[in-house]
Order: C-alpha cells, then structure tokens, then sequence
C-alpha cells in the first residue's frame, strides 16, 4: 500500500515537473552541474595522484637513491677555461656504504655514459649503463629475452651487453637481436638479453621535484644499453669532456648513481640517515645527492590529500550553490501552488502527504540532475585525458559519493520548502489567490 | 488510512449525522476577543438538505470550516456521524474530511494541472483506494454529472458550470456523510447555477446529506430545511417543505 502510493505520488510529482519543463531543467542544472564538478575534479585529483604514485613506485620504494651531482661552486666557476673537474660518487663509497651499513641488502652502482650504437648501418643515441648483475632488484625495468648480466661477466670483463626494447625497434628491425654485435665507441658487444625499457618520467620526475640542479641526463638518448661495470670502466674510462663556448671542461666522475635497497620500508629513512652521515664525513662538496621515493611517495599522498580536499571543497560548493537553487525554486513553487495545497488538504491530505509530494519533487530533481550529472562528470575526465593529457580516474566510490551528496542536497534543500507548504493553514490557501 | 476502515461509523440512534452541541469559536485579534459562533446547538439528520443563510459576518465561513473539520471548535462538542471530532489533531482531521466531507466551493478548486478524472481521484487518493477501483469509480461519478464524454479534459477546457460539476463528482467521491456546498453558484451564470441546483436535488433525492451555504433565498428555496445565522448565533430556522 505504502509502494502504491510512493509510486502514484511520483508520477504526480513528474507530472507537475513536467509541466515546468524549462524551469525544472534549469533547476536540475545546479545540480547537474554540481555533480558533475564533483566527479571530474575527483577523478583528475586521483588521476595525477595515482600516475605520482606509479611513478614513485617504479624507483622503488624500498630504495635510497643516491645520485652525483655538480656541486654548486663548480658550477661558479666553471665555463672559463680548460678545467678538470673531480667530484661525484666513487666505487669508495659504494664499499663503504657496503661494510658499514648492517641493513643493506643490495647495493648497485651505476656508472652512465652517453654513447652512439651500431648495428650495421644504423645509429642511434643511447646511454650506457654499466651496472652489476643484481640490478633488475632494484629496477623497476624486467628481462624480456636472453639473460642479465653475470658474475662472470663482471668479473671477466665481458663486451655483452642488454638493450632495452626501445632500441630493438630502432636498430633491430627484422633481426633477432640475441646474438647480434652491436657497436658502441669503438668496440664490439654481444647482445645477450632485452629487458623492458626504463620509464623515462620516472627517473626524472623526483629530480624535478627536488629542483636539485642534477646533472641533465643525456636527454636525446633513443634507450639504454646496459653493460658490465668492469667493462665500462675500462673501456669508457672516468672522464669526459664538454665542449662549450668559452672552453673546454672535463670532468672526472666514477659513478653516477648509487642505489641502496634495504630490507623493509621501516629501514629505508634510518638507513637513509646513516648514509646521510656517511656521505658527509667523506665528500667535503655537495656534489651527491639522496633520494627517498618512500619519502617522496608519502609527501605525494599527503599532498594527494590536501589537493582532493582543496578540489572536492570546490566541487561541493557548486553543489551547495546548486541546492540552495533547488530550495529557491521550491520556496517559489509552493507559494505559487498554495491553492493547490488548499484544496488537497480539504480533499483529505495529510501534512505527511503534502510534504511528501514536495518532497518527492524535490528528489527526483536532484536524482535526475544527479544521474546526468554522473553522466557528464563521466565524460569531462575523457575529454581532460584524450586533449589535456592528464590522467584521469574515475573510481566508484567517486560515483557513489556525489550521488548520495545530490540525494542528500534533495532531502537537506527540499525538507524546508516541503514543511512549509504542509503547514499552511488549510483555510487561508482556500483563499489564496 | 487510519479513519478509512471505519465506513461503519455509529450513528447515534435518531440517525443524526451531525450533532453540534453548545459549539463556541473565538477568535483572538490582538487583545479582543471576536466571538464567531456563540453557543450553536445543530442536529442534522441523514438526508437532510440544509441551507445555511445569513450576512456577511454573521459566522457562516466559520461554521462552514468547523462542518468541514478545516477547524476546530474552542468550546462544545461536534460529533460527525457519532465521533466527536472537535478535539482531534491535524492528521486526524485531515482523514475524517478526507473520508466524510465532500467539499463544493464557490471557486471550484479543481486542480489545474490534472484532467477531469484525475481531480474526481484526488480525494480516493489520499484514502489509499487502488487506481483502479478509484479511475472506474471517477468514470462513473463523471458520468453522473454528465460529464462522461469529458474525462480527459483539463479544467481549464470547461465551462464554469462543467467544472462546478467536476467538483460535485469529486465531493461525492469517496461516499462522505455530508456534502458540504460552499456558495455552489455563486461563480456561475443563472443557467449553470440552475443546473447545479437540479444536481444538488437529484443528490438529495438519493439520499444524500446537503449542506449548503449561501445568502441567496432563491437556492435556500431549494433546500428542506433552512438556518439563518446572526452575529454567530442561529437567528432562526424552519422548514420549506
């Protein structure tokens, strides 16, 4: 019985929706527009959350980064004339870090050059990293054919060396890469193994956000190729020179880039510490540079946090905004029907039954703005995705939420309006005209 | 819902519908006290027509709203069809007019944005009847009228006498004790009016209980039994016939 008369007061409630198409349409925009803000802004906020988030993640975050860098006063005085320039991390360290700290389970240096790699007649420009066989632990890069590097060719100085798969595709056009000599300087290298090729973004992304003045990392490169430590060492050697305008600057670096991977992610900003201290008592420049993606993933998240509130504050503004609309018009619409109430509640309406018809007016406003606010809030993140570039997510509980919040904004906006018409006095709206 | 179960209300033994026993209405305007109905002692009987007359001031509108169970006495006791409705609350109320009360205003009052059957409806609609027991009782209370051929035409596609019966058919829809006409005529030209008046009869001659406000003696003519209303007090009252 109760179903019924849900149901008959709803088709009642269309019908006098209806009836004001226009000013039904404009009231529901509120709300349309409302939600729609709502689940757009949601969903760019988790969108570049997450894609922060991936990218964090793919450095590892049980690693600690760290990095040579130019130190700043070299910097100064650089540009001037033919100057060696000796700073950066050192195979020392990696032995230091290596006896001295208890927590350390894996220790990589790096060691990158920026190369040019044949094969046959084809060039392109790659970086070489020279590395130790237990990189992939590391990395978020995995092998995708052949082998990695081993001991054994570490410790015998193999010319092998890894490509990544961007470069089969520029170099390897319908040979099978495995096998094939690839030229990098002046020598020869067996290609033993692909692996997947490193996110670009992600090697970058935390530099940026440092704004440390790292050093550029051969920006042009077409891919890596990695090879033994050993063999690199020996083959490129430590130096290299930079042209510029005013001169000529060499620079003597023995590796690039140490990375410390620890046990669990409680050890990683201790660790952190003691490397901290290591690194102090031992380069008297600021010429390194420690990177945490744990710490950077949770500096992310907590400003994830602050940024979904900040953009979710705004989105629900304009719901409000679009509530308060929705209560204007209801106000306007039960005086303008107070006869209407008159006469129903003589034909024998309860109060109940006259808030529940405003009501139910009300409701179905918001939950039609609120459905096709979900449609258009839907759409908006594919458009910020397919022309703006930005990644964008769209989760369910997004859609769950600004639908309850537009309910809730029909119940909240339309309980007032609804008390007021059923507590006319029956007698008066008779009268009203 | 609650009152819509009990059709068999007690009649008291005399088969009196409506019983007003020393019903008092104030009114507090600022710090007087206007005393609208003083003291009224009314007995109507099931099938009576009774026309209430009297100026304007004289009570009429309030006594109208206390029949209609619109308001409520501040003293006596009014028993409609043997239950003493004067003390009730709103949503009570609210039921029992629903249920025994077919309203005829003077205006109409029909419902603009509903069709002929639907406003017939309304009343069977807030007592919870089934759609379609409430759509084939509005057809035939349409044809009734003689509005038959007219079911989906909004009021605003009738004439003032075509609507007039709308709003009988729509009082008469939920079988009330007392139909309760407002100045029925009062909005229409004298062929309507006479119209209304010859439904009003036909009512009366079924059996129906009339009440009929007005100030005009040619519709009082019409009645069985008349009242005439001054300064809240019943003047006096005979019977036509």
């Amino acid at each position: 019985m109760f179903l019924y008369k849900v149901k008959r007061t709803l088709k009642l409630g269309i019908k006098s929706l209806w009836l004001h198409r226009l000013r039904s349409t404009l009231t529901a925009l509120g709300i349309i527009f409302g939600v729609a803000s709502v689940i757009a802004m949601l969903a760019i906020g988790e969108g570049a959350s997450r894609d922060a988030q991936e990218q964090i993640a793919r450095l590892g975050s049980l690693n600690i980064i760290v990095k040579t860098v130019q130190p700043p006063e070299d910097q100064r005085a650089s540009g001037q004339q033919q100057v060696l320039q000796e700073y950066g991390l050192t195979y020392k360290d990696a032995e230091r870090f290596r006896n001295s700290i208890p927590n350390v389970q894996v220790i990589v240096p790096i060691r990158r050059v920026a190369q040019q790699a044949w094969y046959r007649n084809r060039k392109v420009p790659i970086e070489v990293i020279g590395t130790v066989p237990w990189h992939l632990e590391t990395s978020p890069i995995h092998l995708v054919m052949g082998r990695f590097l081993t001991i054994y060719d570490m410790d015998y100085k193999q010319d092998v060396c890894i490509i990544d798969e961007k470069i089969v595709n520029d170099l390897f056009a319908f040979d099978d890469p495995v096998g094939q000599p690839v030229k990098i300087g002046r020598d020869y290298y067996n290609v033993v193994g692909i692996v997947s090729p490193q996110p670009v973004a992600s090697a970058a992304s935390p530099e940026k956000q440092q704004n440390s003045p790292g050093k550029k990392q051969s920006g042009t490169n077409a891919g890596n190729i990695y090879l033994p430590l050993t063999t690199v060492k020996d083959r490129f050697g430590e130096m290299s020179i930079q042209g510029s305008s005013t001169g000529r600057r060499i620079e003597k670096v023995e590796l690039q880039e140490i990375i410390v991977k620890v046990a669990n992610a409680d050890l990683v900003l201790p660790t952190r510490d003691i490397l901290q201290t290591l690194l102090e008592l031992s380069h008297k420049k600021a010429d390194y540079q420690i990177t945490v993606p744990l710490e950077l993933l949770q500096q992310a998240k907590h400003t994830q946090a602050i940024f979904s509130i900040v953009l979710g504050s705004i989105a629900a503004i304009s719901l409000l905004v679009g509530g308060i609309g929705i209560m204007n018009i209801m106000l306007a619409t039960v005086s303008e029907r107070t006869r209407e109430i008159g006469i129903r509640r003589a034909l024998g309406a309860r109060k109940k039954d006259i808030i529940f018809q405003f009501l139910s007016e009300t409701l179905l406003l918001t939950f039609a703005g609120g459905i096709l606010g979900i449609i258009l809030g839907s759409t908006i993140p594919f458009f910020v995705t397919h022309f703006g570039n930005m990644p964008t997510v769209i989760t369910g509980s997004s859609l769950l939420l600004s639908f309850g919040i537009s309910g809730a904004v029909g119940v909240a906006f339309g309980l007032y309006p609804a008390y007021r018409a059923a507590n006319m006095d029956p007698i008066e709206s008779l009268r009203h005209e | 819902m609650e009152q819509s179960s009990d059709k068999t209300l007690e009649f008291t033994g005399d088969g009196s519908i409506l019983v007003f026993e020393k019903l008092c209405k104030n009114y507090q305007l600022g710090a007087v006290v206007l005393k609208a109905l003083r003291e009224i002692d009314l007995v109507v009987k099931k099938g009576d027509y009774l026309a209430i007359m009297g100026p304007s001031g004289s009570g009429k509108s309030t006594l109208l709203n206390i029949i209609g169970c619109l308001d409520r006495p501040t003293d006596g006791k009014y028993y409609l069809g043997g239950q003493d409705v004067s003390q009730l609350d709103d949503n009570q109320l609210s039921s029992i007019r629903g249920r025994h009360v077919g309203f005829v205003f003077q205006s109409f009052n029909l419902i603009a944005q509903l069709n002929v059957l639907e406003n017939i409806e309304v009343p069977m609609f807030y007592q919870g009847i089934p759609e379609h027991q409430s759509a084939a009782k509005a057809k035939e209370l349409a044809d009734l009228v003689g509005l038959g051929d007219r079911i989906l035409h909004r009021p605003s596609e009738l004439s003032g006498g075509q609507q007039q019966r709308v709003a009988i058919a729509r009082a008469l829809a939920n079988d009330p004790l007392i139909v309760l006409a407002d100045e029925p005529t009062g909005n229409l030209d004298s062929q309507s009016g006479k119209d209304i008046l010859n439904i009003l009869d036909r009512l009366h001659e079924q059996g129906k209980t009339l009440i009929i406000i007005t100030h005009d003696e040619a519709i009082a003519q019409h009645s069985q039994r008349e009242i005439r209303l001054l300064d809240g007090q019943i003047q006096k009252q005979w019977y036509n016939r």
